[in-house]
């Protein structure tokens, strides 16, 4: 029977339950009013495709494909302004984290407006997972390549050159003693993979 | 007074001025810090976006190893706010999320680690600097008082900001570093913009929408006649001083201000020479600033001129990593 409360409760997991069950401990989704104050805080708003407002109302009406191809998530500069002001607590800095997550799981971060942001943060992971240390010089050079040759140019002849010039930049990654500790612990994290 | 230490990969290239400068300025407040060791980044922004378990385990190894070196308590300090963030942020996930936790010590077990969430107390530099030493403590330090010095103290964003553990500061309009500021004789200028973001990594994602935050503060301090901005994060720093002169270029401005660390200054005011404090390092430079409260500039670098008949070449790196 459609009116018994169990019945209706059990049903496939929604876009919604995803969502929540990607993130972790309670991000509070439901309790959003659409009140709007993380949109208003946020300083990267204004070249979202989406406020965070909007984006939890399209995550409510289930509208996974135009959530997961917003750039809204990629320009979340994560400063935390939306969280610490929104009056209903939710989490909404760690909800764009699984918003990212989720839209290179199902490869839709592509037709976004910031389809490179998801290559930046696998260069920077790259080195870490085989260094143990971020590598600035590498990922520049190396994400740059092969988004943006003439930001490659300009990062080499100007700011690049300075930061080496001023001693600011390693040209050489630094390996930890640990690595194989390291890489056997990220392995085994891949392994269990799934949500909390 | 010790405490464990967190470095973060930042503090040993791109802000290698904010680590002597914290080393000197420890070694004056007698805070002793031991380094976790073998740490490996905090994952910074990038991990979260990408994969959650790792990500997890990745900071997860750092607060196992923190905890095994057992220093005073457990108490971590973090200088880097993202690194500070992203330790905390882990510990406080872990401590709500059973499951969440269970999964991180799975993944450590697997390289013989295991973390208790809770049981490291992970703090940033300024919050050991104002509620540990104390300003009268600092107050005693200062012989060179940084009067007439304009500052704009610039806390950022992860600072105080989820607030995910009790802050030690306001998340939207802190004032702990204005007081330090104070105390070394410096005059703090109103900066509304202070808990503004800098833009983080966005300077690679989307560099006219990074700019055009960047514009903002620097537009902020400039207004208020700031002579220097003062920091706490390596990131922070980067962005407002490695930025500016792109900042100058896209919208025509002509900002010229100087983005130093707050351990730097203090140095500055317990005496120590600018040369011991990472002077120099910054792209902006401070010589005006440091002029101004009549301290040395440090020494320029030389410029070598190329024999005749020899090629132009571009400089090498300084040699002086000290």
């Amino acid at each position: 029977m459609a009116t018994d409360p169990a019945a209706m409760r059990a049903r496939a997991p929604t876009f919604f339950d995803e969502v929540v069950a990607n993130t972790p401990g309670n991000p509070r989704l439901e309790m959003c009013i659409q009140c709007g104050t993380c949109g208003g805080s946020c300083p990267s708003g204004p070249d979202m495709d989406h406020t965070p407002r909007a984006l939890f109302a399209m995550i409510e009406a289930g509208m996974k494909d135009a959530v997961l191809r917003s750039n809204s998530p990629w320009y979340c500069v994560s400063c935390y302004y939306c969280m610490v002001r929104c009056p209903q607590e939710v989490h909404i800095t760690d909800l764009m984290y699984t918003l990212k997550r989720m839209a290179i799981q199902e490869g839709l971060y592509q037709e976004s407006s910031a389809a490179t942001a998801p290559e930046f943060s696998e260069t920077f992971i790259d080195f870490v997972e085989n260094y143990g240390r971020s590598f600035e010089l590498g990922l520049a050079t190396r994400y740059h390549l092969r988004h943006n040759p003439m930001g490659a140019m300009k990062m080499a002849t100007s700011l690049g050159l300075g930061m080496l010039r001023k001693g600011r930049m390693e040209l050489n990654p630094k390996r930890i003693k640990g690595i194989a500790q390291l890489k056997t612990i990220l392995t085994k994290a891949k392994e269990i993979g799934g949500a909390a | 007074m010790k405490y464990g230490y967190y470095p973060g990969c930042s503090m040993e290239r791109n802000a290698i001025a904010y680590h002597h400068s914290t080393m000197a300025v420890a070694g004056a407040l007698d805070i002793e810090l031991q380094e976790v060791e073998d740490w490996n980044c905090c994952g910074a922004t990038e991990y979260f976006s990408l994969e959650l378990l790792p990500a997890y385990a990745l900071v997860g190894r750092n607060l196992a190893l923190a905890a095994n070196q057992s220093v005073n308590g457990n108490q971590l300090i973090a200088p880097c706010s993202a690194c500070f963030l992203n330790l905390a942020k882990t510990d406080h996930y872990m401590s709500t999320s059973p499951d969440l936790a269970d999964q991180v010590n799975e993944a450590l077990a697997a390289g013989g680690l295991h973390y208790d969430p809770g049981s490291v107390k992970v703090r940033h530099l300024l919050d050991i600097v104002v509620n540990d030493v104390g300003f009268p403590a600092i107050a005693e330090k200062v012989t060179k008082p940084l009067y007439n010095l304009r500052v704009a103290p610039y806390y950022g964003c992860l600072i105080v900001r989820p607030g995910t553990q009790k802050s030690f500061d306001d998340p939207e309009y802190p004032t702990t570093m204005d007081t330090l500021m104070q105390t070394l004789g410096a005059e703090v200028v109103d900066f509304p913009l202070k808990a503004h973001c800098c833009g983080g990594h966005m300077t690679q994602i989307s560099e006219n929408v990074a700019l055009e935050m960047i514009r903002r503060l620097l537009k902020n301090a400039a207004d208020y006649e700031a002579d220097v901005i003062v920091t706490l994060c390596p990131m922070c720093q980067l962005n407002l001083d490695a930025y500016q002169d792109s900042v100058n270029k896209l919208f025509g401005t002509n900002f010229n201000i100087p983005i130093l660390y707050f351990t730097q200054l203090m140095g500055l005011a317990f005496g120590m020479r600018a040369v011991e404090l990472g002077f120099g390092k910054e792209f902006v430079s401070a010589t005006l600033a440091l002029t101004k409260i009549g301290a040395e500039p440090p020494p320029k670098p030389k410029k070598k001129r190329p024999a005749k008949g020899e090629l132009p070449m571009p400089a090498m790196p300084e040699e002086d990593n000290q």
